[in-house]
């Protein structure tokens, strides 16, 4: 039986191969029309290589940060590889979940991803959707509400930084070559997290049916 | 499907396998060049590097010859190829470092593209761990782009082959990590290329066109992943466009009257040898013109994108060392100079 972490990586990594070409779509109009296949071919390697009995979520996330690091290249490779290997860091030894770790683990990923980075909110990057997502789902934690009602506004909040990144011009990256012209359009690496995080939610609430 | 992948009107077997059976290609081709690291998208001088500061470049692929076609003596040690336009992954870069320290250093040849230089990084810090002496170098000489807090700087595109050969020469002649890092820090600092595109190119899985121009549309500046450029014009004459491009150049400040020069013009993979040497035909009179003394010419595709068709020209401003270097030997699959 495989473990539900394993279970919800596969949803991510489905997700995310299935929508390999929009995001590839996303990406030539303001990259380099790669962000698709590159995290395709990664998630698809993520899917073989995941050990599915494996119980320590650590484990299993530090295994997809360094098989996305070795399979996606591009800059999404070391981002989200450095995402996952943080997002471990945050749940050593754990084999099972709570909405507070999720806060400590969405901490680490955010913190992760500006120290390889080197970006900051209102770059036009995938922090647009990560960091009002940790502030959604802390705000949730904080207040009290179901998990949720926290995982809803979580992908809510992301969901409007991704709508957020067509107002904004790109500062980092290649769409930064575009200046004025990376308005209009968003960002594909936000949006690869908005998909991440969406996942997650339909994987949760698929459980508790 | 298997129809849908043919109408892709490119000479390949299957999108997916392009860039290991290049590899595996080049190798056929220049076994006493190159030799495969195994396991890894990695090319080494295949009789080794031993006693000298290593130079170890790469990128994405769809640039060829660049960079597996430098490796050899008095350029590269390793290259390491990328999946089609993207940036290599830490572990093949660590694994090109690792195959050809022989203990005096490595120094990382990186194009300035986010990915490059965040997968280039990781691996200097992976070998650095290992007690592996790395330094890097940045290459930044596309004038297309503004170097500014607005964006993540200059591109790195043809002059970087000025380094590898540069850089390649002072490590050959035993220059230390710090003299070699030194040597390549110049020639970026005195390297600036623009280029231009009159038509596309196509990445095989992407299977379309990255971005469109009209019939009688070129965009000026674009990058060599078909990053856009400065603006889109109508097609003129190869002598119009070429002043064009240099404008851009000389608006750089680096170049003076008196000077002393090397120039490439470089085709971007759908370019036909006779048009680069129209353009540097005009690159000639121009220079002639402002009384700057040309001690080199490269014309030929060093640094392509696919099939884009347009060129790029790059100015070195020289001095005794990199005229020096310049002109030392090299030996590799792309690049003969006795």
């Amino acid at each position: 039986m495989a473990s539900k972490l394993y279970q919800c990586m596969q949803k991510i990594g489905e997700d995310i191969i299935a929508n390999k070409e929009f995001l590839t779509d996303l990406d030539s109009a303001i990259g380099d029309a790669d962000h698709g296949i590159n995290m395709a071919r990664g998630f698809t390697e993520v899917l073989q290589q995941l050990p599915q009995e494996e119980e320590d979520i650590s484990v299993i996330l530090k295994k997809t940060g360094m098989v996305l690091l070795s399979k996606v290249g591009g800059a999404s490779g070391p981002l989200y590889g450095t995402a996952y290997m943080k997002a471990a860091g945050a749940v050593a030894g754990k084999k099972e979940i709570t909405l507070e770790d999720g806060r400590n683990m969405m901490e680490a990923v955010i913190g992760g991803i500006k120290m390889r980075g080197k970006a900051e909110r209102g770059e036009k990057t995938m922090l647009d959707a990560l960091e009002p997502a940790f502030e959604a789902l802390n705000k949730g934690i904080e207040a009290g509400d179901s998990p949720e009602d926290c995982l809803a506004h979580m992908c809510e909040a992301a969901k409007e930084g991704v709508e957020y990144t067509k107002t904004i011009r790109a500062t980092k990256g290649r769409a930064s070559y575009l200046g004025e012209r990376s308005i209009g359009h968003q960002d594909p690496g936000a949006t690869s997290s908005l998909i991440t995080l969406e996942a997650i939610r339909a994987f949760y609430l698929e459980q508790i049916k | 499907m298997e129809k849908e992948e043919f109408a892709l009107k490119k000479m390949i077997n299957k999108p997916d396998d392009v860039v290991e059976e290049m590899l595996q290609g080049m190798i056929a081709a220049h076994p006493e060049y190159l030799k495969r690291v195994d396991g890894c998208d990695v090319v080494v001088r295949a009789g080794g590097s031993q006693g000298k500061v290593a130079l170890v470049s790469g990128g994405g692929s769809g640039h060829e010859p660049a960079h597996g076609g430098y490796v050899g003596k008095g350029m590269l040690d390793a290259a390491v190829a990328g999946a089609m336009f993207t940036s290599p992954t830490p572990d093949q870069v660590y694994e090109a470092i690792k195959a050809c320290d022989g203990g005096k250093g490595v120094l990382l040849v990186i194009k300035n593209y986010t990915g490059d230089v965040m997968n280039f990084e990781m691996a200097a810090e992976m070998a650095a761990d290992e007690g592996i002496e790395v330094e890097k170098v940045v290459v930044n000489d596309d004038v297309a782009v503004e170097n500014s807090t607005w964006t993540t700087g200059r591109r790195g595109i043809a002059g970087t082959i000025f380094v590898h050969k540069i850089a390649g020469a002072c490590a050959e002649a035993g220059g230390d990590l710090q003299a070699v890092k030194a040597a390549a820090e110049k020639v970026i600092a005195n390297v600036r290329t623009m280029g231009m595109a009159i038509a596309p190119c196509t990445v095989p899985a992407a299977g379309k066109p990255s971005f469109e121009l009209g019939e009688n549309e070129v965009e000026i500046g674009m990058g060599i992943h078909g990053e856009p450029g400065t603006h889109r014009e109508e097609i003129r004459t190869v002598k119009e466009t070429t002043d064009t491009l240099l404008e851009k150049i000389f608006a750089e400040g680096i170049y003076q009257e008196g000077d002393e020069v090397a120039v490439m013009v470089n085709g971007l993979g759908g370019t036909p040898l006779q048009e680069l040497y129209l353009a540097n035909l005009r690159v000639s009179e121009v220079l002639a013109e402002k009384n700057i003394k040309v001690a080199k010419t490269l014309v030929g595709n060093f640094m392509t994108s696919i099939d884009m068709a347009g060129y790029s020209v790059t100015l070195l401003k020289l001095d005794d060392e990199l005229k020096k270097y310049l002109a030392a030997p090299a030996d590799t699959p792309a690049f003969v100079q006795v």
